[in-house]
């Protein structure tokens, strides 16, 4: 190469940067599915270690089952958090994405997105199944399937603050969980809620509601905060 | 003499402020006595006895105001955590650091003082009601704060990153607790709110008399714990050299 060679700029500005990020971190996730099948898998026992302590009561389990899901499936959620930025930040690709003309914002939310696909998304899917062995009715079954759409996502959005918080920490992953779990309570207590009215038989309208405005509140809110987190961490 | 002649940021360096609170401690100090012996006078001997619960309720002077130390001390916590990130003032978020421990320690008595008020008068120690369950997170979000600050080696950094936690715990605050009133209604359980139906004087200035002793004393400790932090992290300086020689 000499100077005459045309210097290759990158085209697609700000959205052509977000969507490369997310298509990275979408292959390196396909990459290693051992980790999305882990926490996966996780939930999976943890669900199942439920009705293994309270024993097999039928109208028991029923009535705890929107909780023991909406638990199992924070837990397994805050396990897989650790993985948003550690393994970036291990290599040194966090720093170069910092240097970026693109938003740093965006960034997360780009990473943050492509994280919500291989962790909350396939908790979401499998939860329905889990909610079969808990003797849950069809129709509360679907209320919990839209309820952890909503709510895994904000999940991956208000722990990747905590994620951001924690980069290079020592005990990263526990801590992350004793700093997100009080941040997440709201979502728990609608999510859960709103199954436990579908068994009631009372409206989930409101529920809905308030999820999604969490949702959108924490769209625009929590790339910020993980975006100023990271400065802190990294600068 | 004008506004502008006025240096207001003349005590936001330590060695300022060091000595400041090393003469506003014992005031304080004797405030927070003077205050807790006139408050549970006032609330032990002179208040009447409640009609309802009877003597018992009496555990109001202490689980009332530290409930709402518990709760002042978050937001200033947060608000000088925020002065310290946005400024990049080092005091502000020594401040913080030295204000979480007395806080979480109200939260703990607002808790502890509740469940042994509760059992005699509920006949149960804990009832998932709103307050309790939104104080009982602000616990967790108290031990957060300083988890995160222990946890990171390097001090600035873990000024700022707790500062970042702190706000976003501040905003958060409310949201929790409205989100565990509403769950709470919605659960209709057999939780009795305490009805303090239009208190007794003296039972009101007694409760506020110790809500004021308690202040001071959260003032009191958090200066005397803000000047150990302070000699703790400008030990490599002249000045801080020069005053534990002097002590020691």
């Amino acid at each position: 190469m000499n100077e005459d060679t045309p210097v290759h700029i990158p085209s697609g500005g700000t959205l052509g940067a977000m969507r490369a990020i997310f298509m990275r971190d979408l292959r390196l996730a396909l990459r290693r599915r051992a980790d999305t099948a882990a926490a996966l898998f996780f939930f999976v026992i943890v669900a199942s270690l439920f009705p293994l302590g309270v024993g097999p009561e039928p109208a028991l389990l029923r009535t705890m089952a929107a909780g023991v899901l909406w638990v199992a499936a924070l837990l397994a959620s805050m396990l897989s958090l650790g993985r948003l930025f550690a393994d970036d930040h291990a290599d040194g690709t966090l720093e170069q994405l910092m240097l970026s003309v693109c938003p740093l914002p965006l960034i997360v939310l780009s990473k943050m997105a492509a994280h919500w696909l291989c962790s909350g998304l396939m908790l979401s899917l499998v939860a329905p199944l889990l909610a079969l062995q808990f003797d849950l009715p069809g129709e509360a079954i679907g209320v919990l399937l839209i309820t952890l759409l909503l709510g895994t996502p904000l999940l991956s959005l208000i722990g990747g603050i905590g994620a951001a918080l924690t980069v290079g920490v020592r005990g990263a992953s526990v801590l992350l969980s004793v700093l997100v779990l009080p941040l997440c309570v709201p979502v728990l207590i609608f999510g859960a809620g709103a199954v436990d009215a579908a068994v009631s038989g009372l409206t989930v309208g409101a529920h809905y509601s308030l999820l999604a405005a969490m949702l959108v509140a924490a769209l625009f809110l929590a790339p910020w905060a993980a975006a100023a987190a990271l400065r802190i961490a990294l600068d | 003499m004008q506004l502008s002649d006025i240096n207001w940021f003349k005590y936001a360096a330590p060695q300022r402020f060091y000595p400041l609170a090393g003469k506003l401690l014992p005031w304080c100090a004797a405030v927070a006595v003077l205050l807790c012996v006139a408050g549970l006078a006032l609330g032990m001997f002179i208040a009447p006895t409640d009609a309802q619960q009877g003597d018992a309720y009496r555990i109001i002077y202490i689980h009332v105001p530290s409930a709402w130390m518990s709760m002042v001390i978050y937001l200033a916590m947060a608000f000088w955590a925020a002065i310290g990130l946005i400024f990049n003032a080092r005091l502000a978020a020594m401040l913080a650091t030295s204000l979480a421990p007395s806080g979480a320690l109200m939260t703990f008595i607002a808790l502890w003082t509740g469940a042994l008020w509760g059992k005699p008068t509920w006949g149960t120690w804990w009832v998932w009601d709103a307050r309790l369950t939104s104080e009982l997170v602000l616990l967790f979000l108290y031990i957060g704060f300083m988890s995160l600050h222990a946890a990171i080696d390097d001090i600035r950094r873990a000024d700022r990153a707790a500062a970042l936690l702190a706000i976003v715990g501040a905003v958060n605050v409310p949201i929790i607790y409205f989100s565990v009133k509403w769950w709470n209604t919605l659960h209709q359980g057999a939780s009795v709110t305490v009805t303090k139906s239009s208190m007794a004087t003296p039972m009101l200035a007694g409760m506020l008399i110790m809500a004021l002793a308690f202040w001071a004393y959260c003032i009191a400790v958090s200066l005397a714990r803000l000047r150990v932090v302070i000699l703790e992290r400008e030990q490599h300086t002249q000045w801080v050299r020069a005053e534990l020689g002097v002590r020691s």
